[in-house]
């Protein structure tokens, strides 16, 4: 992509969103792209006066990645809709849907994935819950 | 001070298109809100692993009926981009010609529903009824009146000739007089200012940091644009984003209102300016890469997210539609509001969820 | 306070807006996108239409000569219409009708058997 991408990991993720933020830019959106079998590709997306910067997470697919809705709270209904079609799953989310955003509750498989991956401590799917 | 818990939707008389809300309402006044959406999920992206790349200019179209020629356009975009392909000016400006008329259409579908949600038909039918003279232009000129399917990656796949443009002057001209009459009764009448001034406000603050998009953000003075980073044609006519700034639902309103009127005034500079020559160009080879596009839709920032490998299916397909960047407003919107002004400030964020959803 | 009193009598003493529809219909425009049709003396059985189509609609058998399409799975999107090399394909201005029954494979008239091969200067291509 011809803007500027910045390769960032789980545990700088919420530390450079945070800066980006104090900086002015916008949170646009997140996309997720399955890579192989066994990892995905996590890209953030920001801009500011209409230039775009990018950053990349490429993560193993059972990782648990924290959610930046603690500092762009809007991000919370992207966040759930990566986890119901690629089967990631984040932490602190501002409202979580446990996966029934989308998906009929009793899905396990990633619909959007040609492979999943089985999680092991997989929480059964409740009602919705707002967590301030 | 008892709570109950209402449920806004799926199904509303005001709604065009399926959304739950729930509603925590305490003495009528809202206090929380959580969204839920799902009910029209139809899993588009996924049709890129069997849709070759210029199959998916099809499907790409149909993922919202109202605004389908501009996510056509921004596709085309990106997969040009990719591919190092210059597409003709005249195709450009023909592109521009028909993304403004999809944009005029949409505003007053908008107009109209808008008028219905607080019970005035007669201008709901009044907005209507001059959108089906636009409506006639889309069909005599593409030959569809809703998905009209004119974009192909390389240009476009029908052009006008003389007598065409002089008849969508003319009727431009009355469509402008029939709009100006409405001005008055939309933008003054007493019943309509009160139920819009002052309801669902966004301060400039707050519409930025959310991430909204579209006439919800120039609603609120933020002055931002997409169309002015120069896509298509459109760093060759001039114009300025429309805003105001008051941030409650009167101001989208005028936003809209008047961006009606400054798609009629670019649709004739393009008119005036547009070059002869050809359509559109022979594609060779395949997608390779990874590119973000962006266009101005009728509701916002639209953006695409296209990788591919080489092949002729694409890798994944990404498309985040402004609606979805808006939806997160609505919990702000509507804490400490009334119960019967829900449905007017849902419908100011002009909510398209089959966009949201695709 | 009275600001739409104006619309409203100008709607009162002129014609209607509407039109009595099964009563009077509306001709359509010249260029419409609407069933899709094939003169089939001019196919070649060459099935670049198949391959193109975005909701693959089309099904063509060379070796029992018969052009199918299926009009309730075609969007009428003309790409077939564009890319057909003999120009056999085009697209009537009015819509599909309405039907009763939606069958598979045969249609309303619109499986067309190809009897002739084209036998001479080999013309037959891919």
């Amino acid at each position: 992509m011809k803007e500027e991408t910045i390769p960032v990991t789980k545990e700088t993720v919420i530390g450079e969103t945070a800066k980006l933020k104090i900086e002015g830019y916008r949170f646009v959106t997140m996309t997720c792209a399955e890579l192989d079998e066994k990892q995905v590709d996590v890209i953030y997306h920001f801009d500011k006066n209409l230039q775009l910067k990018h950053f990349r997470l490429t993560v193993p697919k059972d990782t648990l990645i924290p959610s930046i809705s603690v500092v762009y709270q809007s991000a919370f209904l992207v966040e759930n809709e990566i986890q119901d079609l690629f089967g990631i799953h984040f932490d602190n989310l501002f409202i979580d849907y446990r996966r029934t955003l989308y998906l009929g509750g009793e899905t396990i498989a990633a619909p959007f994935c040609k492979f999943t991956v089985k999680r092991t401590d997989k929480s059964a799917p409740a009602a919705i819950q707002a967590e301030t | 001070m008892s709570k109950t818990i209402i449920p806004f939707g799926p199904q509303h008389p005001v709604l065009p298109e399926p959304l739950h809300l729930k509603l925590t309402v305490e003495d009528e006044v809202v206090t929380e809100v959580i969204p839920a959406l799902g009910f029209v999920h139809r899993g588009l992206e996924k049709l890129s692993e069997i849709r070759d790349f210029h199959q998916m200019v099809q499907v790409v179209e149909r993922v919202c009926g109202i605004c389908s020629v501009i996510h056509a356009m921004c596709y085309c975009h990106g997969i040009e981009e990719m591919m190092g392909i210059e597409v003709p000016p005249r195709a450009k400006f023909l592109r521009v010609i028909w993304s403004e008329l999809h944009r005029m259409q949409s505003h007053l579908l908008w107009l109209g529903l808008f008028a219905d949600s607080f019970g005035f038909e007669a201008l709901f039918m009044q907005f209507w009824k001059i959108r089906e003279k636009v409506m006639d232009i889309s069909e005599s000129t593409t030959g569809n009146r809703v998905i009209v399917s004119v974009n192909v990656v390389g240009g476009v796949r029908r052009d006008l000739n003389s007598e065409q443009i002089s008849w969508i002057l003319t009727l431009l001209k009355d469509i402008e007089q029939e709009i100006g009459a409405l001005k008055k009764t939309l933008l003054t009448d007493y019943t309509i200012t009160k139920r819009t001034v002052g309801k669902g406000v966004l301060t400039k603050h707050q519409a930025y940091g959310i991430g909204t998009v579209g006439p919800v953000l120039r609603g609120s003075g933020v002055v931002q644009d997409t169309r002015t980073l120069g896509y298509a044609a459109f760093n060759e006519l001039n114009f300025e984003p429309v805003v105001e700034s008051d941030g409650d639902c009167y101001a989208r309103t005028k936003v809209r209102f008047r961006e009606t009127l400054q798609s009629i005034d670019l649709i004739r500079q393009a008119m005036s300016k547009i070059p002869n020559g050809e359509i559109n160009v022979k594609v060779k080879g395949k997608p390779q890469g990874e590119v973000v596009s962006r266009v101005e839709q009728p509701r916002g920032e639209l953006l695409y997210y296209i990788k591919a490998n080489g092949n002729k299916n694409l890798d994944r397909l990404r498309i985040r539609t402004p609606t979805f960047a808006n939806i997160p407003a609505i919990l702000t919107m509507l804490p400490g509001m009334y119960l019967s002004d829900v449905p007017v400030i849902v419908l100011s964020i002009d909510p398209c969820i089959s966009c949201t959803e695709r | 306070m009275f600001t739409f009193t104006s619309n409203i009598l100008k709607n009162f003493l002129s014609q209607r807006a509407t039109r009595r529809y099964p009563f009077e219909t509306r001709s359509p425009f010249d260029g419409a996108r609407g069933m899709l049709l094939n003169h089939i003396e001019k196919c070649n059985l060459c099935s670049i239409c198949a391959v193109k189509c975005p909701s693959q609609c089309i099904t063509v058998d060379r070796k029992a000569l018969t052009w199918e399409c299926d009009p309730f799975a075609c969007v009428y999107c003309g790409i077939c219409v564009d890319a057909c090399p003999e120009r056999a394909l085009y697209q009537k201005p009015e819509y599909r009708q309405v039907a009763e029954k939606r069958e598979m494979i045969s249609l309303k008239g619109e499986i067309k058997k190809k009897v002739k091969k084209e036998t001479d200067n080999g013309i037959e291509s891919e």
